[in-house]
């Protein structure tokens, strides 16, 4: 009996199905629209693939989803929880109030019940005050039957997350069970305003993220699948469930991350730079070890600066879709525009009558696609200067990426991957592999479990062996909690950074544990 | 006199990140102080040096310790005034204005936020017309104003009050309560006369950084090159235009040291320059000749937007405009150099003035 894994991917523009074998060899893919509401291109797409493949239903024991339900909601702002925000740190943090440079209506829809409580922690770990208990019951009867999601942030709650469970504590003794709280410790690192931020974003989606994954769970049922539910996180591994539902804003960005992984499956490569060309847009991120390197700079989702770990990615306006417009005194310019999910009756090849980037390369005879002859009329001269200005775009955008002049590894994927030469400048070797189009779904299907932690230790006081070890005994246990099988783990990241200015040699240390699925 | 309200803090932020020369800390979460404060209590007078009586006490506002650990335990507000209150305690005089220690990061900003609650003014002078990380480091010291007496204090209400021999003293006992209270407070130091900040101060400073930012806002707006505007607006010089090939940081003795490598692009194809830094930028040289050096300023801008990146935003593959601007004649003195010239910071290299150095390198 075997045992298969759908994996589905949910992009602005396609949602790709997969499903692999035990081996993970691709049995069959496809692509469809993503639609307005996201969830009927999931089941679209999930019942196609099925559809497809030809393979008992209940020999599918595992579904991966990457989705950009929560993405949405927060730009949108629909769906989201009625949230309150607590933070602990008063008398310290006043200056700045939770919220402070969010956009006015992101910050009118999360920042009704805004709570600063007397409390937190300083650098070393010694109490700046001690917590107000008091005030937090006061609080708790105060938002009782008004929100039904929490996000509590104390002051370098990443050294002490003592006041924070205390809070959590006081919060479920009067709000029962049901209430749903989010600690900043468990989401973010150093830097209070960025990780309150992430920690309010994460209690403003865990509704939305429950009714996609109920959806999910329903949808496969519908297909008489019972199969075992993962969801994609930004940092290239899954979290089962249960966990997705507690910590949804680690669905953000998972896109790109699951594309990502793919290409280093597909291509057998654990580091390279990988250039995702989509319609519209191509991402190039940067795999070390086999996951993607993460971005060190604040992230704004929606308007609101982050710190949480996302993947580093440049993102430039060139994708197969893009229109190019040649100006009468032989000048051009290419994008940023796109005619994106209508290329296949707007491109010239397909018999419209807008230039594209994919007409270019078709003209050129770069690819074999749609009529030659719609464009075989074009100035090719014009137009290997548009093609060379289009490689010198990617060539660029990789640059960019590296860490060093050294030659790397590119691996090419997404549907417009085709355009782009086997040789590019800064490149060891050029590789597009198989089944690159659908590289994302499969990213979401072939991944690992994975628990992270990032938090301060006095090196003078415990040792950094000691340290380091505790750090990474954590990142494990945060891993079997989110579905990893204990066998399995290994650590696939490990960073001490000593911070400047601090005496007891402070140093933040982040580990990641990753293993398979139980 | 002239009202500063939330653009203007916007448009100062942005100039003083490029005056900041790569350091003085993330100037984001001053600049959300001081946001908050206008908000709060309305918008900052901002006087003239030549508007303030000579006898008047003057006094700036600034951190001293970890700017991380003021990311992360945001000062309440109260630290500040807390530590003018004290002051004024002790001096037996009220406080007539207060104005930035240095134009450049955190420190340029906080002042705002401190006027805004007080309904003090805000002189627009500073210390050192960029930034610089020790505490003699500033043109009063250059005139023999003393740090002292000065008060430091905490979010949760202590203060101490140093009255001390020397700066080396203060910076000693300071650094060391600093530690115990957290790793950053607020400080009340170099309190002085109107005559004395007209005299050692370096006038305009704010009206500078405002216009630079303005510049660089518009500069997007009507779609002309930003870096050209700004070096029309500080008198500056293009030193290089290249890409970062190679950042190499380490922490020493507080410092972030290290040196930024760029490869030349366009007319600059073919040449290298090296950026020496030490939490802000102090040397610029390519194989050929040194193009500047402190206390003159380098500034790192990116090429497309023409936005200051700071030390810890350099990466491999930005592309910058490398520009230097003449420092203040006060740090081209004798004892300036002494105080903040290359062979302070371990540089043996002689100052030559940035001007002359761009000449001598011809036209370009």
């Amino acid at each position: 009996m075997g045992t298969y894994r759908i994996g589905i991917d949910v992009g602005g523009t396609h949602t790709d199905a997969v499903i692999l074998d035990e081996n993970n060899q691709v049995i069959s893919e496809t692509k469809s629209s993503t639609t307005v509401d996201v969830a009927t291109g999931i089941y679209n797409a999930m019942h196609k693939v099925i559809a497809s493949a030809d393979v008992p239903r209940e020999e599918i024991h595992y579904a991966m989803l990457g989705t950009t339900h929560c993405t949405n909601a927060i730009v949108e702002r629909k769906g989201l929880n009625e949230i309150a925000v607590i933070r602990i740190g008063a008398p310290a943090t006043l200056a700045v109030k939770p919220l402070t440079g969010v956009q006015d209506e992101l910050r009118e829809a999360l920042g009704k019940y805004v709570y600063l409580v007397r409390g937190g922690h300083e650098f070393d770990g010694r109490e700046i005050v001690s917590l107000d208990e008091e005030h937090l019951y006061q609080i708790a009867n105060e938002i009782k039957g008004k929100v039904d999601s929490i996000a509590i942030t104390s002051v370098f709650s990443p050294v002490s997350r003592e006041h924070e469970e205390r809070a959590r504590k006081i919060c479920t003794e009067i709000l029962g069970d049901e209430i749903s709280i989010s600690l900043s410790s468990e989401i973010g690192s150093v830097g209070l305003l960025e990780r309150e931020n992430a920690t309010i974003l994460n209690a403003s989606v865990i509704k939305v993220a429950k009714t996609a994954a109920d959806g999910f769970i329903q949808a496969l049922k519908n297909e008489g699948i019972h199969a075992k539910v993962f969801f994609g996180q930004n940092d290239g591994t899954l979290m089962s469930v249960e966990y997705a539902v507690k910590y949804p804003i680690f669905t953000i960005a998972c896109g790109p991350t699951n594309s990502l992984r793919g290409a280093s499956y597909l291509s057998d490569l654990t580091d390279a730079i990988v250039v995702d060309v989509g319609g519209t847009t191509s991402d190039v991120g940067i795999l070390v070890n086999s996951f993607p390197r993460e971005s060190s700079l604040a992230v704004e989702i929606g308007g609101a600066r982050t710190n949480f770990r996302m993947p580093d990615l440049v993102s430039i306006g060139l994708g197969g879709g893009t229109i190019v417009r040649i100006e009468e005194n032989g000048e051009f310019t290419i994008g940023p525009d796109s005619v994106g999910y209508r290329l296949p009756e707007e491109a010239m090849i397909f018999g419209g009558n807008t230039l594209t980037t994919t007409d270019v390369a078709v003209a050129l005879g770069k690819v074999e696609l749609g009529d030659q002859s719609n464009v075989a009329h074009l100035d090719k001269e014009l137009l290997q200067r548009v093609y060379n200005k289009m490689v010198e775009m990617v060539e660029e955008a990789i640059d960019k990426m590296k860490v060093s002049a050294n030659p790397m590894p590119v691996i090419l994927v997404g549907g417009g991957s085709v355009l782009f030469p086997k040789e590019l400048k800064g490149a060891s070797g050029v590789f597009r592999p198989e089944n690159s189009g659908v590289a994302n779904a499969i990213g979401s299907a072939i991944s690992q479990v994975s628990g992270q932690i990032e938090k301060i230790y006095l090196i003078d006081e415990i040792g950094r062996e000691n340290a380091l070890k505790a750090a990474k005994e954590e990142a494990m246990d945060v891993a079997i909690n989110a579905g990893a099988n204990k066998e399995s783990l290994i650590i696939v990241d490990i960073e001490d950074v000593p911070l400047a200015y601090l005496p007891g040699n402070a140093t933040r240390v982040r580990v990641k544990a990753a293993g398979e699925l139980v | 006199m002239r009202i500063i309200g939330k653009q203007e803090i916007e448009d100062i932020a942005v100039g003083a990140a490029l005056l900041g020369t790569g350091g003085g800390g993330d100037p984001y979460i001053g600049k959300l102080m001081a946001l908050q404060a206008i908000e709060e209590f309305g918008p900052v007078t901002v006087l003239d040096p030549d508007e303030v009586p000579d006898d008047a006490l003057v006094v700036p506002s600034s951190m001293m310790g970890a700017p991380t650990v003021m990311l992360e335990k945001i000062p309440s507000g109260e630290e500040a005034i807390e530590a003018f209150l004290k002051l004024e305690e002790y001096l037996g005089e009220k406080v007539y204005a207060t104005f930035p220690i240095e134009a450049g990061g955190l420190n340029s900003m906080l002042p705002f936020a401190l006027a805004a609650r007080l309904g003090l003014p805000v002189v627009d002078a500073d210390g050192m017309g960029r930034a610089f990380p020790e505490l003699q480091m500033v043109t009063f010291y250059l005139d023999g104003i003393s740090a002292t007496p000065a008060v430091i204090a905490d979010e949760k209400g202590n203060t101490a009050l140093l009255s001390t021999i020397d700066n080396v003293w203060t910076e000693r006992i300071a650094r060391a309560a600093t530690i115990q209270m957290g790793g950053s407070v607020m400080n009340a130091m170099y309190s002085m006369r109107g005559k004395n900040l007209k005299e050692s101060g370096i006038p305009h400073i704010l009206r500078l950084e405002e216009e630079i930012g303005k510049t660089i806002r518009l500069a997007k707006v009507n779609n002309v090159n930003a870096i050209h505007e700004v070096l029309k607006t500080v008198g500056g010089f293009e030193l290089f235009q290249g890409k970062v090939t190679d950042i190499n940081r380490k922490t020493e003795k507080g410092f972030a040291k290290g040196v930024a490598v760029f490869e030349g692009i366009n007319e600059y194809k073919d040449e290298t320059l090296k950026l020496r830094f030490q939490n802000e930028h102090l040397l610029a040289q390519t194989d050929k000749q040194l193009l500047c050096v402190t206390p003159d300023l380098i500034a790192v801008l990116d090429s497309e937007t023409g936005i200051p990146i700071t030390t810890e935003g350099i990466r491999y593959g930005s592309r910058c405009v490398v520009i230097g601007i003449p420092s203040h004649p006060k740090w081209r003195t004798e004892k300036g150099l002494e105080t903040v010239g290359p062979r302070y910071f371990g540089y043996d290299v002689d100052y030559i003035p940035v001007e002359e150095l761009a000449n001598k390198g011809g036209e370009k």
